[in-house]
């Protein structure tokens, strides 16, 4: 959709305070006021009125893809809470004709919306996130039962996109050590698989003070997951699991 | 040496894999894993993360004869519903390998952690898709797509990233690849690609040069494809002077979000939903007495789009169809269709166990592409002679193999990228041991190849690229869609070739090199365009009714004449025809038939 394409009297002006920092020019990041046309007669996602900021403003970068909340490109900080700019609607941040939009805390600035994830990526592959199996694949597929699968349900959905990790204190605080919600959320959906056979093996990689321990129940992450997940109760189930197991 | 500088090849760094994959999907990240698991070093080229590519946004399954529904379930059978599906013009040793292999491809994503529904069984749990029968179209409905819930593309594409990640597979994330770089004896020996967050660009070399790019669906303002959807590969290989094959194919997907465009499952109307329309009438029944809403897609989509030309849409301005699903009860629709109840409530504002919602025909895949062999290999036509261009494979969307000619059935799109981008890797695999030689480029070879990116760099004045890719999307929208006409299809390619200069000299005004979107959008841009055009012309050309091609002047399909696939190159706009593959190797070929659902 381009503002162009809207008929005149269904057009009202809104304000996106947008964060703004390319370091190849600016000296320190600053806020930008873009005013854009939106239609009235229907809602849009804040992702649809980012596009029609860029318009106005080309060089404006964030990311994005999917556009409808599946892959996980664009969490970002909206009104000083994360969300995926493309499934938030506009109708629903609004405030007084205003919108702040800044990139997702705790990770450096790439430039304008755009966070550096390798941190994030980083924990993520400290958990090993993939099926570990010891014994032979047979012929044809695993047997699984539908009860041993809906253990995976509420993990298995999870799209990386970070807005967890990065609303987290603890992993502001400890991003190098403390895996954060994402990278646990995946650890604990390995756990859950009645398949995988690597369980002793991945709480032993937990079993220290800070990879698992520094999750204070914040909850935070619970509370921006635009997928409805939880994985503050992921983190609690991998502790009881730590603290019920038998030693060998 | 960054993006932004007027760049020569002689200060060009290079870096320098066995294989390389442009494009992170599951068809890339399945070529990359065979790469990776048997040694060689592989890297993936994608624009995004690997889990942002558009296979993330599959939902209802991967077709396969798999045998879990039905024990008796044969791939043969499911052979003979592709081949009928793409209206004759799928090749058929491609199809048999697709479906014969499939099993083995499926089982392999299971062993990789693939998290399937499952049957009571414990097996694999599969739900009937269009265009799906038994026993060669004689014994009803078949239940043959393997499914994850309604998120099967998302499972899929997140357990092959896990799966590459344990092989190790080097990415390079958030790269972009510019264009292919070809040695003196017209092979090719690698690409241009930069970092997008700092903007160093590299000369990648490689023996094996895999495009994974995807498909192209944002040529049209109605899709429901990723907006990274650009056709990057496509527009690689047209200006490499290859040529696209049977690209006027665009699959119309029936059920897209009306207003929104994002897809809601086949596998709605195959756990029981139906389409209605402002009557409350199941029309489908009309049209397809037997398969009724679980027609092939092409079928269901002219079929909605008569009922809505026809006035017989539902809303205030007659312009959709109601999918409903209401009847199924909240179990079904909460535990099958999870991730499109909740793109029903964000995109329509309703919650399908309780209303129906509002869907339109709606540009979803490229049938079209790059044409290969069942091996990958990128075919150019010579004088009226199949060439294989060394160095260069396809497989997925961007390639067109093929397996889905006129039309492709649901489900089927998931089985070709992981069986074809498998089907490259393994052959890759087996030429490096064999050893590949091939020249090397020269500078000015190289320096070719970074024209384009020179020119938009050098660019001070010029057409903004919204304003460009707007103007197209509507051209394609009303000239291209799901009817077509030889005098409106004239018109839309005049207007093409009139944008044509501007796309090429599109003005870049942002020149910064760290993670410079704009700069991406325009090189997708003039990809899009070079699909656009390709689309148009071949379309015009195809003097007849097949598959997803559907013209108001000529409306029969007209297998003397066009039992054949169109070949285009960018260089000539000109259109040939190659011959249909009607040589399976283990079964007799299927022969043209009157298709009916």
């Amino acid at each position: 959709m381009s503002a162009a394409a809207i008929p005149v009297e269904q057009i009202k002006t809104i304000t996106m305070s947008i964060y703004r920092y390319d370091p190849t020019v600016d000296k320190k990041p600053y806020m930008q006021d873009i005013v854009v046309e939106i239609p009235t007669d229907k809602d849009i996602m804040v992702l649809d009125a980012l596009h029609l900021a860029k318009e106005q403003e080309p060089s404006l970068s964030y990311r994005r893809s999917c556009r409808e909340g599946v892959c996980g490109s664009d969490g970002m900080n909206i009104n000083g809470k994360n969300g995926l700019a493309c499934v938030t609607p506009l109708s629903e941040v609004l405030k007084r004709g205003k919108i702040t939009l800044r990139p997702m805390p705790g990770l450096p600035v790439i430039r304008d919306l755009i966070v550096d994830m390798k941190q994030f990526f980083d924990q993520l592959e400290k958990v090993k996130p993939y099926l570990i199996t010891k014994s032979d694949s047979p012929e044809i597929e695993r047997m699984q039962s539908p009860e041993d699968r809906e253990d995976l349900d509420g993990l298995y959905e999870c799209i990386l996109c970070g807005c967890c990790s990065t609303s987290c204190p603890s992993f502001w605080w400890n991003p190098d050590k403390f895996l954060g919600p994402a990278a646990l959320l995946q650890s604990w959906r390995f756990i859950a698989d009645s398949r995988d056979e690597a369980t002793e093996e991945r709480l032993d990689d937990l079993e220290d003070a800070f990879s698992l321990y520094r999750c204070h129940g914040i909850m935070n992450c619970v509370s921006v997951c635009p997928k409805g997940l939880n994985p503050t109760e992921a983190i609690s189930n991998i502790r009881n699991k730590l603290l019920t197991r038998e030693k060998s | 040496m960054l993006v932004n500088e007027i760049i020569n090849a002689k200060d060009l760094p290079v870096m320098e894999f066995d294989g390389i994959i442009v494009g992170g999907g599951g068809a890339g990240m399945r070529a990359s894993l065979q790469l990776a698991e048997s040694g060689l070093n592989t890297a993936v080229i994608s624009k995004v993360f690997p889990t942002r590519s558009h296979t993330v946004s599959a939902q209802g399954g991967i077709t396969c004869a798999i045998q879990s529904d039905d024990p008796d379930d044969d791939w043969r059978w499911h052979m003979f519903d592709t081949v009928k599906g793409s209206d004759y013009i799928g090749d058929q040793e491609a199809i048999e390998y697709m479906c014969s292999e499939g099993p083995k491809a499926v089982f392999e994503l299971e062993h990789m952690g693939l998290p399937f529904s499952r049957t009571e069984e414990g097996r694999i749990y599969q739900r009937p898709f269009g265009g799906q029968s038994k026993d060669y179209g004689k014994g009803g409905q078949a239940t043959r797509t393997c499914a994850a819930a309604d998120r099967t593309g998302h499972s899929l594409l997140h357990t092959l990233y896990q799966a590459n990640l344990k092989a190790g597979t080097n990415f390079l994330n958030e790269w972009f690849a510019v264009d292919l770089v070809l040695n003196a004896d017209k092979a090719v020996v690698g690409v241009i690609a930069f970092k997008i967050e700092t903007g160093e660009i590299y000369y990648i070399k490689s023996k094996a040069t895999v495009l994974a790019t995807g498909g192209a669906g944002r040529i049209y303002a109605s899709t429901t494809n990723a907006l990274i959807n650009s056709g990057d590969g496509i527009g690689m290989a047209l200006r490499a002077g290859m040529p696209v094959q049977d690209i006027e194919m665009w699959q119309f997907h029936p059920t897209g979000i009306h207003g929104a465009g994002t897809l809601v499952t086949e596998g709605c109307r195959g756990e029981g939903g139906y389409l209605l329309n402002k009557d409350g009438e199941r029309f489908m029944e009309r049209y397809a007495p037997n398969a009724k809403d679980l027609a092939s897609r092409d079928v269901v989509a002219r079929s909605m789009a008569l009922e809505i030309l026809e006035g017989r849409g539902c809303g205030p301005n007659a312009d959709h169809i109601f999918l409903r699903l209401d009847h199924l009860g909240p179990d079904v629709v909460h535990k099958r269709l999870p991730g499109i109840t909740e793109l029903s409530k964000t995109f329509a504002g309703v919650d399908p166990a309780v209303q129906p919602i509002p869907v339109v025909p709606t540009c979803h895949y490229m049938m079209g592409g790059i044409p290969t062999n069942i091996n990958g290999q990128v075919i150019s036509v010579e004088n009226g002679e199949d060439k294989i261009i060394d160095g260069l494979y396809a497989a997925g969307e961007v390639a067109c193999v093929s397996v889905h000619g006129g039309n492709r059935l649901g489900g089927n799109s998931l089985l070709d990228l992981v069986v074809f981008g498998r089907a490259a890797g393994l052959y890759i695999e087996d030429a490096m041991k064999q050893g590949v030689q091939l020249k090397d480029a020269s500078s000015d070879d190289i320096d070719k190849a970074l024209e384009r990116l020179n020119k938009l760099n050098a660019s001070s004045e010029g057409e903004q690229v919204s304003v460009l890719k707007e103007r197209m999307q509507q051209n394609m929208q009303n000239n291209f869609g799901v009817f077509r006409r030889g005098d409106l299809m004239e018109k839309g390619i005049d207007e093409l070739s009139k944008t044509r200069e501007e796309v090429e000299s599109l003005y870049l005004k942002d020149k910064s090199a760290t993670f410079n979107t704009a700069r991406i959008e325009a090189l997708e841009m003039q990809n899009l365009f070079e699909v656009a055009e390709a689309t148009a012309i071949t379309a015009n050309e195809r003097k007849e009714s097949r598959g997803a091609h559907a013209r108001d002047d000529y409306t029969e399909r007209d297998d003397e004449n066009w039992l054949k696939h169109s070949i285009y190159f960018a260089e000539t706009k000109e259109v040939s025809k190659r011959d249909v593959n009607y040589r399976p190797k283990t079964v007799q070929a299927f022969q043209p038939m009157v298709r009916s659902y």
